[in-house]
């Protein structure tokens, strides 16, 4: 990983490392259910115990996501969600807290506003840099000259299928963190954590990631707890933006304090 | 990657065309100038990486050569025709019109050509599962068809607008065998059959191949797509010159995705005289918004993994495409057609639903041929090129112009129907319900059968 200049993402990460424990990664699409309602749930995430915070962009084709994601985010753009909001959002959220903000985001909404005009955007609002989906290091030439620009951090996925070749060249293009798929799928629920997930994230160490998060199917404690031995950072979307659907900006925040239970922060106070 | 395609190398890509500079068939991808790549979660960078390996090693072995040719002639029935046709003609201000008969092969439309090329390559890959999406249906029907015959289980993801539409098709894909998923997220058509199989592919990709249905998408689909049409083009140009001697002077293809454009134009490609046309589904009229017209009105962007012209707003979100024809109805188009429309080899132009169905009516009552609503597109074309063409000219009929007919109209009749005002208010065709009789149906059929049964007990 390249680390020119400090990583907001990695310095979050750090964070969470040196009090013994993994990061806890959390996800929220912006302008769900309204842009004001998804800034408040991005607080009270943050001050339940993520140390991290992704924000997605809806996008009318999201072929990464299940279908609890897809609901939200048709419903933040019949809303009126425009892409721009994403920066009103991530500037509420990272005045608020000391958690770090990324933009997770389809490629096509940054490629229409121009990648430098979005970056600098991004960078503006106090952004930590973009989770990238669909946009593999092999298309990235744009981004990575304007992330390098407006120090910012590309966080590219890698998954249990990547080749060895592909893992450490997506490893070395990546800084912050890497995001480790956890499973072959889109997002969602799951009962279990599969255990490619752990040998993925033993993968990137290997190839010399010194930042590896899991996402995809994580949804309560014990998965947290389970990934938290080996990863660090463990990502959860779509159970979070279904405690925002069906009880509020409260229900994130009572669940975000019950998942950081399973990161063995405790164990680390005590 | 730029966000426009520079200026500078298009012209230098023209003028190398005009002076026979290099050629422009067999491009490999990834990239077509600026357009195509892989614009794909890496989950999926595997499997398309093993797709592209082994249709590379396909292409160079003859016994997969032999497979497929075998396949093409004695079950889809290949050589399709090219028929003249001389009294459609006389509406193209007297340019002689030929058809490349596509509508002729097995499940009538030029879907069996890809689908059994892949399918050969799902069996090679040791998959035991293909996937597809359609829009009109017909390349789920060929999907299913071929899945069928080679023994692979099918699911086919269909818009649910587009089951409506195209409810014939419905039922011969799982008279075939095949499940159809009716896909009820975004616009309910084309591209959210696309969204539906990719999630299905990222999820069961080590048993699963996807058959994408046009020559659009991540690399190796939009060259492996191309490269299973190009016989369209092959046949065409030895018949063309077997009936007139020459060359045409235009060819025309309709354009969703663009499979059986690519397929035909890739024999002319490099025959400068002769003028290529793409029609694209112009919908209500490009002026109201409500069309699919993806290079004449979009602007380039990704979407289901290639970048190329693409309808969108002003945040990159896709604009949702209409069209009369189901398998035009697609907001982007294959990576290839964004190259030729900028170095100009290839004229883009919008046909409305009011052309395409003047020009599918034309087809049915002067030629006996009830086209495809899609071909009509190309067909209507025709009519205006042929007029163009012949303009001044005191022999018109030196002018030679074929048309992909890349489909059969069968699966339209419904839609057609109701175009021309042929049904009653409750949806039946006019004056057939005049009958007094009792109906004979499958449930009296059933009746018998259960009293036979009872008498055999007896």
């Amino acid at each position: 990983m390249t680390e020119e200049f400090a990583s907001k993402s990695a310095a979050a990460i750090d964070r969470a490392k040196a009090e013994g424990r993994s990061a806890l990664v959390g996800y929220l699409p912006a302008g769900y259910p309204t842009v004001k309602e998804s800034i408040e749930a991005g607080i009270a995430l943050a001050r339940n115990g993520a140390d991290l915070i992704e924000i997605g962009i809806p996008y009318s084709d999201p072929v990464m996501d299940g279908p609890v994601i897809q609901a939200a985010t048709t419903e933040a753009i019949a809303n009126g969600f425009r892409v721009a909001n994403v920066f009103d959002v991530v500037a509420g959220i990272t005045a608020a807290t000391d958690a770090a903000v990324l933009v997770m985001t389809y490629w096509n909404p940054v490629m229409r506003m121009g990648v430098d005009e979005f970056s600098r955007r991004l960078a503006e609002a106090g952004g930590a840099g973009l989770i990238t989906p669909d946009l593999i290091p092999d298309e990235a030439a744009e981004w990575f000259e304007a992330s390098d620009k407006y120090g910012l951090d590309r966080v590219f996925l890698v998954a249990p299928s990547s080749t060895p070749e592909r893992l450490d060249m997506t490893v070395k293009a990546s800084r912050g963190f890497v995001y480790a798929v956890s499973i072959m799928g889109v997002t969602g629920t799951r009962q279990s954590v599969s255990s490619s997930a752990e040998e993925v994230v033993a993968r990137a160490h290997g190839a010399g990631a010194e930042r590896v998060c899991v996402g995809l199917g994580v949804s309560n404690p014990d998965h947290v707890r389970e990934i938290a031995a080996y990863a660090d950072g463990v990502i959860v979307g779509t159970a979070l933006v279904a405690a925002l659907r069906d009880g509020g900006v409260d229900a994130v925040g009572q669940l975000t304090k019950n998942l950081s239970a399973g990161l063995g922060r405790a164990a680390a106070e005590a | 990657m730029v966000d426009a395609p520079t200026a500078g190398s298009e012209e230098n890509a023209a003028d190398a065309f005009l002076q026979g500079g290099p050629s422009l068939r067999n491009a490999s991808g990834p990239y077509f100038g600026n357009y195509g790549g892989r614009w794909m979660p890496e989950s999926l960078i595997a499997a398309l990486d093993e797709v592209q390996d082994t249709f590379e090693k396909a292409k160079a072995d003859p016994e997969f050569i032999a497979q497929l040719k075998d396949l093409n002639k004695n079950y889809s029935g290949r050589p399709s025709l090219l028929t003249e046709a001389k009294r459609f003609s006389e509406h193209a201000g007297g340019a002689r019109i030929f058809l490349k008969r596509e509508d002729l092969n097995h499940t009538g439309s030029h879907k069996i050509n890809n689908v059994l090329g892949q399918a050969l390559l799902a069996k090679r890959m040791g998959k035991t599962r293909v996937i597809a999406e359609t829009g009109a249906g017909q390349h789920g029907v060929a999907s299913a068809t071929a899945a069928a015959l080679l023994g692979l289980e099918c699911v086919v993801y269909m818009g649910a607008e587009d089951c409506r539409r195209q409810a014939l098709n419905v039922a011969r894909m799982q008279l075939l065998g095949a499940t159809v998923v009716p896909v009820t997220n975004g616009s309910q058509t084309l591209k959210d059959a696309i969204n539906d199989a990719l999630r299905d592919w990222v999820s069961n990709v080590e048993h699963t191949h996807y058959l994408l249905g046009t020559a659009a998408g991540a690399h190796p689909f939009p060259a492996m797509v191309r490269y299973f049409h190009e016989v369209i083009g092959e046949e065409a140009r030895g018949q063309i010159l077997d009936q007139t001697g020459k060359l045409p002077d235009a060819i025309c293809a309709c354009i969703g995705g663009g499979s059986n454009a690519i397929g035909l134009f890739h024999a002319f490609l490099d025959d400068a005289s002769v003028k290529i046309y793409g029609f694209e589904a112009g919908g209500e009229g490009v002026e109201t918004g409500r069309h699919a017209a993806a290079i004449s009105l979009g602007r380039p962007g990704v979407l289901h993994g290639a970048r190329s012209y693409l309808m969108q707003d002003e945040d990159g979100q896709t604009i949702e495409s209409h069209s009369i024809s189901a398998g035009l109805d697609y907001p982007s188009v294959g990576p290839e057609h964004s190259y030729l429309a900028d170095i100009g080899r290839v004229t883009y132009e919008a046909v409305t639903d009011t052309e395409a169905m003047d020009a599918f009516s034309l087809l049915c009552r002067t030629e006996g041929i009830i086209p495809a609503i899609e071909s009509s597109h190309a067909l209507a074309g025709a009519i205006k090129i042929g007029k163009r063409l012949t303009e001044g000219k005191e022999t018109p009929s030196d002018v030679t112009v074929i048309v992909n007919l890349s489909g059969r109209g069968d699966k339209d009749v419904e839609t057609a129907a109701a175009w021309f005002n042929m049904l009653d208010e409750e949806g039946h065709v006019k004056g057939t319900t005049l009958s007094t009789r009792k109906p004979k149906g499958p449930a009296e059929r059933t009746a018998e059968a259960a009293v036979d049964v009872n008498e055999d007990q007896n």
